[in-house]
């Protein structure tokens, strides 16, 4: 009986390991080694601000670019512009209005090689506000590592981010630069 | 006349100026409360002083090391000389420590100084959180000794003027 039963498990235990080989592989993002920042310049100055909590979901296979998927789930009250009382700031209501919005998420929509990298469309939803993005995607292997990494400009206007006095563009540039760089081991 | 270089007096008026304004600047600035967009531009404002502060103390410095100070009355005791050109040196540091050490502590910061707006000073150093707290104090304990230095400065150069009535106070007059 003990025995039956240790088949069944073993069987199972197969199973499950060729169904794993059969779907595309899911990638499980590094977040300890992966990154994702945002640059702008406030009265000229460059600034950049780490998310230090966020999520990353990718499907990728080099071989079948197309059928990639990718979603990253940003906490964005882990947004650290390293200034304890400035990262309270920008919580408020005018900027992410965290408590509204907890999170930021990207869904990509498309993926399409173009010479040694991939053209990247997909919706950015930040504060409730979802438009269209677009931006070219490296991806490197690094040991048993596969390395995403890449750009994504956007206005930060657009979602609202920064409402009232902090609308002045002169003070918080309207061009934010997304950078990224994702970690997954396959 | 007993009187220092016209471009020496021009840079002391000026430097003292300059200082005093960056110094209330950066008294008004860190009371405010939050972040706003007004604290915000006080302390670009502030930064660019302190740089053209620096700037204007290192031509001054120059100036003072190739163009001799007027001498003392000859009444004035050996030790006030003395004292005066201790207090002298002093200023000097503290005008080249404090606006490097402000720099320094936004660089650690994480904040690199535009000059004006306009131009990008040298990111020396990195980002550096441990750095940044003690940046701070020593740029806050560097101006409480400016302070001391300043009132002492101050206080020495109308006793001068109003009860020693010897002339030193005049060698710097416009």
């Amino acid at each position: 009986m003990s025995t039956r039963i240790l088949i069944r498990t073993s069987l199972a235990a197969l199973l499950s390991l060729a169904l794993a080989g059969l779907a595309t592989a899911a990638l499980k993002a590094d977040t300890a080694n992966s990154s994702v920042a945002a640059v702008f310049k406030q009265m000229s100055v460059p600034v950049e601000g780490k998310f230090r909590k966020f999520n990353a979901q990718i499907d990728f296979n080099a071989a079948k670019p197309d059928a990639a998927t990718a979603v990253i789930d940003i906490d964005v009250a882990s947004f650290d512009l390293g200034d304890a009382e400035v990262n309270k700031e920008v919580l408020k209501k005018e900027w992410f209005s965290a408590a509204q919005f907890p999170s930021a998420r990207f869904v990509s929509t498309g993926m399409k090689p173009a010479g040694g990298k991939y053209d990247v469309t997909g919706k950015l939803t930040i504060k409730g506000k979802t438009a269209d993005v677009a931006f070219p995607l490296q991806v490197k292997t690094e040991g048993k590592n596969q390395v995403f990494e890449g750009a994504l400009p956007i206005k930060r206007l657009a979602f609202n981010i920064g409402e009232g006095e902090w609308k002045d563009t002169s003070m918080v540039a309207d061009e934010v630069v997304i950078k990224f760089r994702v970690v997954a081991a396959q | 006349m007993n009187k220092y270089t016209r471009p020496a007096v021009a840079l002391h008026w000026l430097i003292g100026m300059l200082i005093i304004a960056t110094f209330a600047l950066g008294l008004t600035m860190v009371d405010i409360p939050g972040l706003t967009p007004t604290k915000l531009k006080y302390f670009s404002w502030h930064k660019w002083l302190g740089v053209t502060v620096l700037t204007l103390t290192a031509i001054r410095l120059l100036w003072r090391l190739t163009h001799a100070a007027p001498p003392y009355p000859a009444a004035m005791p050996s030790w006030q000389q003395m004292a005066a050109g201790g207090l002298h040196a002093m200023l000097y540091v503290l005008m080249f420590g404090i606006p490097l050490s402000g720099y320094f502590y936004s660089l650690a910061a994480g904040v690199p100084v535009v000059y004006l707006g306009l131009w990008q000073m040298p990111v020396l150093i990195d980002p550096n959180p441990e750095l940044k707290p003690v940046l701070k104090a020593v740029h806050y304990w560097l101006n409480v000794a400016l302070l001391t230095a300043f009132l002492m400065h101050v206080a020495a150069a109308l006793k001068h003027h109003f009860i020693d009535r010897d002339g030193v106070f005049k060698r710097m007059m416009p």
